[in-house]
């Protein structure tokens, strides 16, 4: 069984990114991480193949040399090998764009049976990737999945999110699935994970090695400027006894705001 | 030929959801700008497009699709996108509306990828200046806002609930209804073994008009009847942050922030919250913010409309109290 994780790095999530002049400043994010989407994909994966016996977990990532760092990580987590997808090209790619090379690669990788990336990089929100792949691929997908619970006869049975709940789904492999946040807290590489992440293949593919067109990659969607929101006003703090504030919050709420 | 601005409608059994009334506001919005007709798309089986026609004409709808079949009763994502497909490709639409819902966020890069078109995600603004039109949307979990373009038509976009209205308009004027030609519909391929969803009488999280958030300092699951109770007299979801998820208090669902849900109601009621990044990034949209919180320095009090420095234990059992006085002395 092959588990291949298109996978990206993002900003910390813990620390405010600095905008300026119209832009993310990307250049100052110090340090970057696994999305935590993906990381939860990796960590039950990595179980799936645990339970299973057998499966090899193969990282895709679209990003710049540094995103190496991260590739390494997801390597010491326990995934078997990595395809780096490096070309100048890639710098502004759009979700389509994304899509496409992601598509590219798997296909030239050849050998899968689930695709599994998380549902929306927490970077610029847009969660479409992973669809638009499937699409590309021609193959089934299962949006916001919770885990894989089985694979066996072709099929995976996978645990989706559902509203007060989840839905319980089979779907015929291959198929795309995109990851919401798991059970399981990703587990820490161990150092003898990190040491053997080390020796584990890493190839770079550019876009002549994928075989797409640079000018295919053109974004549609175009950013034009990124400012912060718009800050909020200060607000009013309530002071005396907790059944005056009380009173007195619901008074405004109802008055004032005219939300109750 | 004026163009066509069209929406995508979600809808229960043949009644339209407050989303798919949001995106009408939202296409209404430009489509005098954009010189662009609004239409609305509607999926099913077995629907009634007179009352759909007069209801959507009622919000500004001038023309209705209706693709009525009995493999569309059911979402699912290759058949609906199929049929937005085909549509799109005789209507020739500027601008296509989807909700921001588990729905939605699913069909929409679906379709984009069919037809090769842009989409913009969760979006919280339009705007037209000189025929062009430009998209808000948050980024970085609400850090930042993007103005994006999208460079040829038809711009596909996923509309953020609870940004626009759900306004009616004076119009009262039935939509011209047109039926959709369904005839060979892919099959999906995926087969449904079982859905262990607990009938909530609570609305849902991203749509919500109130929420109520109860972090860490609850000091157990045992005190979320505090929050629950509140919730429940406010008609409001419940919200809570990823330390309370991980403590293992509250499940995921309920989870607001950066790795959880991205909400945007009208009333946010943070209580035990400290305003962790993390849970902000996920609320700061909301329309107005109150703060319940026993530390003075807590960071959600800067971003709070309205705040009360105290004990929640003795604050919010006091705030149940006064709202069901209120509701006692105005009928």
């Amino acid at each position: 069984m092959n588990i291949i994780i298109p996978m990206k790095r993002v900003p910390d999530t813990a620390i405010q990114i600095a905008v300026k002049d119209g832009r993310v400043l990307l250049e100052e994010v110090e340090t970057w991480v696994i999305n935590p989407y993906d990381e939860y994909a990796i960590e039950e994966a990595l179980r799936l193949i645990e339970r299973q016996g057998e499966g090899k977990i193969i990282i895709v990532t679209i990003g710049p040399e540094a995103a190496q760092e991260t590739i390494r990580k997801a390597l010491a987590m326990g995934a078997h090998e990595a395809y780096h997808l490096l070309d100048d090209a890639f710098e502004q790619l759009d979700p389509l764009g994304r899509a496409r090379v992601l598509a590219a690669a798997i296909e030239k990788i050849g050998e899968y049976d689930l695709i599994w990336p998380g549902f929306k990089g927490v970077d610029n929100d847009e969660g479409q990737t992973g669809v638009m792949m499937a699409e590309f691929m021609n193959v089934p997908h299962v949006s916001t999945a919770i885990t894989v619970e089985e694979v066996a006869d072709g099929h995976a049975v996978v645990k989706v999110e559902a509203e007060g709940g989840y839905r319980r789904v089979r779907v015929p492999l291959p198929a795309v699935i995109t990851q919401t946040q798991g059970p399981h807290e990703p587990r820490y590489p161990t150092l003898r994970g990190i040491m053997g992440a080390k020796k584990k293949p890493l190839t770079v593919w550019n876009a002549d090695d994928l075989g797409v067109d640079r000018d295919e990659l053109e974004p549609i969607v175009e950013v034009l400027n990124v400012e912060r929101p718009p800050a909020r006003k200060a607000g009013r703090i309530l002071e005396g006894e907790p059944d005056h504030v009380a009173r007195e919050l619901v008074r405004l709420l109802h008055e004032d705001a005219k939300v109750i | 030929m004026a163009d066509l601005a069209l929406v995508v409608a979600e809808h229960q059994e043949g009644k339209p959801k407050k989303i798919t009334y949001e995106m009408l506001t939202a296409a209404r919005s430009v489509a005098e700008e954009l010189d662009a007709e609004v239409g609305v798309l509607v999926m099913g089986h077995d629907l009634d497009a007179d009352a759909l026609a007069e209801d959507m004409g009622a919000r500004g709808a001038d023309v209705l699709f209706v693709a009525d079949h009995p493999d569309l009763k059911e979402y699912a994502a290759e058949p609906y996108a199929e049929v937005i497909r085909q549509l799109i490709e005789e209507e020739e639409p500027v601008l296509v509306l989807f909700g921001m819902t588990p729905a939605g966020r699913d069909l929409a890069p679906c379709v984009a990828a069919k037809v090769e078109a842009g989409l913009a995600s969760d979006i919280t603004g339009l705007e037209v200046e000189e025929g062009e039109l430009y998209i808000k949307r948050p980024i970085f979990s609400g850090q930042a806002i993007a103005t994006v373009r999208i460079t040829r038509p038809p711009a596909l976009v996923t509309v953020r609930p609870n940004t626009w209205a759900a306004a009616p308009t004076e119009q009262d004027e039935a939509a011209d209804v047109e039926e959709v030609d369904v005839d060979e519909l892919p099959e999906n391929g995926i087969e449904v073994l079982a859905v262990e969803a607990q009938e909530s009488t609570r609305p849902e999280l991203t749509e919500a008009s109130i929420i109520v958030a109860g972090g860490r300092g609850l000091q157990g699951p045992e005190n979320f009847h505090l929050i629950e109770e509140l919730a429940d007299l406010l008609g409001a979801a419940v919200g809570t942050t990823r330390a309370v998820v991980d403590a293992g208090w509250r499940p995921y669902e309920e989870q607001v922030g950066q790795t959880g849900k991205t909400v945007s109601p009208q009333l946010y009621i943070a209580i035990g919250i400290s305003g962790a990044i993390q849970h902000v990034s996920g609320m700061r949209t909301s329309r107005y913010i109150v703060a319940i919180n026993k530390d003075p320095e807590a960071p959600i009090f800067k971003l709070a409309d309205y705040g009360i420095v105290g004990d929640l234990f003795k604050v919010v059992p006091e705030l149940i109290q006064a709202i069901k006085e209120y509701r006692e002395q105005e009928p």
